[in-house]
């Protein structure tokens, strides 16, 4: 079976120790965690996970059924790239002197789309919005220029493309809860 | 009216009396003092059993547990009286038993210092539990205890764990008893897909080979009546898990026997034959499937199952219904037409009658020679008119006695099959014997694994117990030694046991017991057993290297099946 990049979303009670649970069930199969972002969700004390890994549908799909198995989920679904809009955010920290003395650098940032959002004498940090490949891209653009002093990348974050909001049905819609999904089919 | 001001440890008192508790098995120590200090004003409100480690406490809650259909309830102290529960908790998620598990914390204040007695009792059993909690507060405690029992008894059961702070056990509260009967992100009972009935009724009805599976999911169901009602008008054999033995009476004429590594021929082999294969409240364990890679490949596969993490996990299914079999198998029942399938029913009898003739009669009627475990476990079913509940340890014990025992009610095996813990048999026959005083509680045991709890025989003592023990001896740890037979050249490593004298020990409890080492005596011996009052160890002289036959070897096809 073939290894893709997978997203899994996942909304759970906002409680101690539920992060725990869910990335247990990655532990006890050894599956690496590529990304993962923990935030609260548009309900009030629902908490939303979004999850990126490499793996076989197979057993994305069996560890995605394992998740929301668990009490305290309310939902888990996973996704490849063509069924969600997703992004990551990056901050590059760069060398304000180097910036001053090679203007491809600012014509880096202007090219690409990417914010300063502070500058000093002493360095410049730079955001950019995007998926991990522009990200990185823009990265070893920076490097290539020798002004990178430091360099950060958050997890993905991603809404599915499907027009329902598959956590407000679950709660609201009693019927809906007890239709089969994607996961138990 | 103002409530009751009361103690976070009588909360729990008042919450366990609210949800029914009968029986506790517990072991005291300085975190839970404040709540064994509440219990000893409520001594006439429950039974309180002492057990004599913590781990005879778990077993033997699953024993009362699984014997009842209840809630089975254990109350330790926090670091090592909690860890020692591990074993049992993980024994009980994998066999969907309902237990919940009450441990003593240290204080709010004190958590993650790494003070006297303190581990991350939540963090550990997450894993191995369906919902692990730290009380903090005394006012959590009656919301805590009801959605405790609530997850611990709904849908697929299992443990559950409260990890109780000290400071929260002697804290004052209002209290008002709690009741949970619904979480908003657990969906116990999932209401079965009708188009994926009605898919699996035409499958049902097309199918000339049509071979039933059934688990515990029966027994945890209470669905034995509709099963039967499914089985009979569908006209459908149904083989049986170890922990589904008695989800279908033996005696039944569509009875095809055991599944599994050690199961029947009959229903292993047609696995491999059936044109439809219907699973019901069963996993597709390993120890079932054998080599998941050539099993019934040739069959579509119907699968119910109230877990829908379970569908697809190990067997590919063809259509899954997601629901409790109770509500399943009914409206199964009302869709299919009866079948004439007698000569593929016909064709279990043929090939169990193989077994027979190559395994069975030699197992049950021996031409002399030392005594089999077969044999005994027979004839002590029989004796008890098969109406007994047979409590297992784990190894040969566990097959030969499942195996040749027969079952006519229901909930009467209680084993540990997915963990496969040895020491489980003891103290479950204990919860069970508590649960169930009307009926006779049998546990077969072997040398190894009743010494790995031979402690609890002090609570049998104490609390007088009427459990019948039967340990069948071989001077081995009779798994193993079989498997290094088989499959390690004869290299019996660390198989060999030196045991100690079983009737001065049992003698040192106050229990009676007697040695059987001639078959002439077996069955005089089991009627003294089964008459006796109270509790009764009979220590029966096994052949030494004997073998559970057949066997499907592990790796191998299940049809498969080696007799020798």
């Amino acid at each position: 079976m073939e290894k893709k990049l997978y997203t899994i979303i996942i909304y759970t009670e906002n409680i101690a120790g539920m992060l725990n649970q869910v990335t247990a069930e990655f532990t006890r199969r050894m599956m690496n965690i590529d990304t993962i972002t923990a935030s609260s969700s548009s309900v009030e004390g629902v908490h939303r996970y979004t999850i990126s890994l490499w793996g076989e549908e197979d057993s994305i799909q069996k560890v995605t059924k394992r998740i929301e198995k668990k009490v305290d989920v309310l939902k888990a679904d996973y996704y490849v790239d063509k069924e969600i809009f997703y992004q990551e955010v990056a901050l590059y920290k760069l060398s304000t002197p180097k910036i001053l003395e090679n203007n491809k650098i600012s014509k880096l940032i202007r090219h690409n789309g990417a914010h300063v959002i502070e500058m000093n004498a002493n360095y410049t940090v730079v955001e950019k919005t995007g998926s991990t490949g522009v990200i990185l891209d823009l990265y070893n653009e920076f490097v290539a220029q020798q002004c990178m002093l430091q360099f950060v990348k958050s997890g993905r974050v991603a809404v599915p493309r499907d027009s329902i909001e598959n956590l407000t049905e679950l709660l609201f819609d009693e019927d809906y809860k007890r239709k089969p999904t994607k996961n138990n089919k | 009216m103002s409530k009751e001001i009361i103690s976070g440890g009588e909360a729990l008192m008042r919450s366990l009396i609210n949800e029914g508790v009968d029986t506790v098995f517990g072991y005291p120590g300085g975190s839970i003092m404040p709540v064994f200090d509440a219990m000893y004003d409520h001594r006439d409100d429950f039974r309180q059993v002492l057990v004599r480690h913590e781990q005879g406490a778990v077993h033997a809650a699953q024993g009362y547990a699984r014997s009842s259909g209840k809630v089975g309830v254990t109350i330790v102290t926090s670091g090592p009286g909690a860890t020692n529960t591990l074993t049992g908790i993980s024994d009980a998620m994998l066999d969907s038993t309902p237990i919940v598990v009450i441990a003593g914390q240290v204080g709010c204040a004190v958590l993650g210092t790494d003070a006297f007695q303190e581990i991350d009792f939540v963090g550990i059993t997450q894993p191995i539990t369906k919902w692990s909690y730290q009380i903090r507060r005394p006012e959590d405690v009656a919301w805590a205890v009801a959605r405790a029992f609530y997850i611990a008894r709904t849908g697929r059961p299992g443990p559950v764990v409260l990890d109780f702070t000290k400071n929260a056990q002697t804290a004052m509260t209002e209290f008002e008893p709690a009741c949970v009967d619904s979480v908003r992100s657990y969906i116990p009972y999932p209401t079965p897909c009708r188009k994926a009935v009605e898919e699996a009724a035409a499958l049902i009805d097309n199918a000339e080979r049509p071979f039933m599976i059934v688990g515990q999911g029966i027994e945890l169901g209470e669905a034995h009546e509709e099963l039967k009602a499914f089985a009979e008008k569908a006209n459908i054999p149904v083989g049986k898990t170890l922990l589904g033995l008695s989800a279908f009476p033996s005696d039944h004429p569509l009875c095809a026997g055991m599944l599994g590594m050690h199961g029947n021929y009959g229903p292993n082999y047609n696995t491999n034959q059936c044109d439809l294969l219907i699973a019901v409240g069963m996993r597709f364990s390993d120890r079932v499937t054998g080599n998941v890679a050539t099993y019934a490949k040739q069959a579509k596969v119907i699968h119910i199952d109230i877990d829908h993490a379970e569908i697809n996990k190990n067997v590919t299914v063809d259509v899954p219904i997601v629901g409790d079999c109770k509500e399943v198998l009914p409206m199964l029942t009302e869709l299919v037409e009866k079948r004439d399938h007698s000569k593929w029913i016909e064709s279990f009898a043929e090939l169990n009658a193989i077994e027979y003739e190559k395994v069975g009669a030699k197992a049950l009627h021996p031409d002399g020679g030392p005594l089999l475990m077969g044999e005994v476990a027979r004839k002590v079913s029989e004796a008890s008119n098969n109406s007994a509940i047979l409590v297992t340890d784990v190894g040969q014990n566990q097959m030969m006695s499942s195996r040749y025992f027969k079952y006519t009610l229901p909930r009467s095996i209680l084993t540990s099959g997915g963990l496969g813990t040895m020491g489980y048999g003891l103290p479950a026959a204990i919860g069970a014997k508590m649960a169930m005083p009307e009926r006779t509680v049998c546990l077969f045991t072997g040398d190894g694994g009743f010494q790995m709890n031979i402690q609890e025989l002090g609570t049998i003592m104490e609390q007088g117990t009427a459990v019948k023990m039967i340990l069948l001896n071989n001077n081995y740890l009779g798994n193993v030694r079989q498997w290094q037979e088989l499959f390690f050249d004869h290299r019996y490593s660390w198989t060999p046991m030196l045991n100690p004298d079983y009737s001065m020990i049992a003698n040192g409890y106050g229990i009676p017991s007697r040695l059987v080492i001639e078959r002439e005596e077996l069955d005089e011996a089991i009627r003294e057993m089964l008459s006796s009052p109270g509790p009764y160890l009979l220590h029966v002289a096994i052949k030494e290297e004997a073998n559970v036959m057949p066997m499907t070897p592990p790796g191998a096809t299940v049809s498969e099946m080696i007799f020798e």
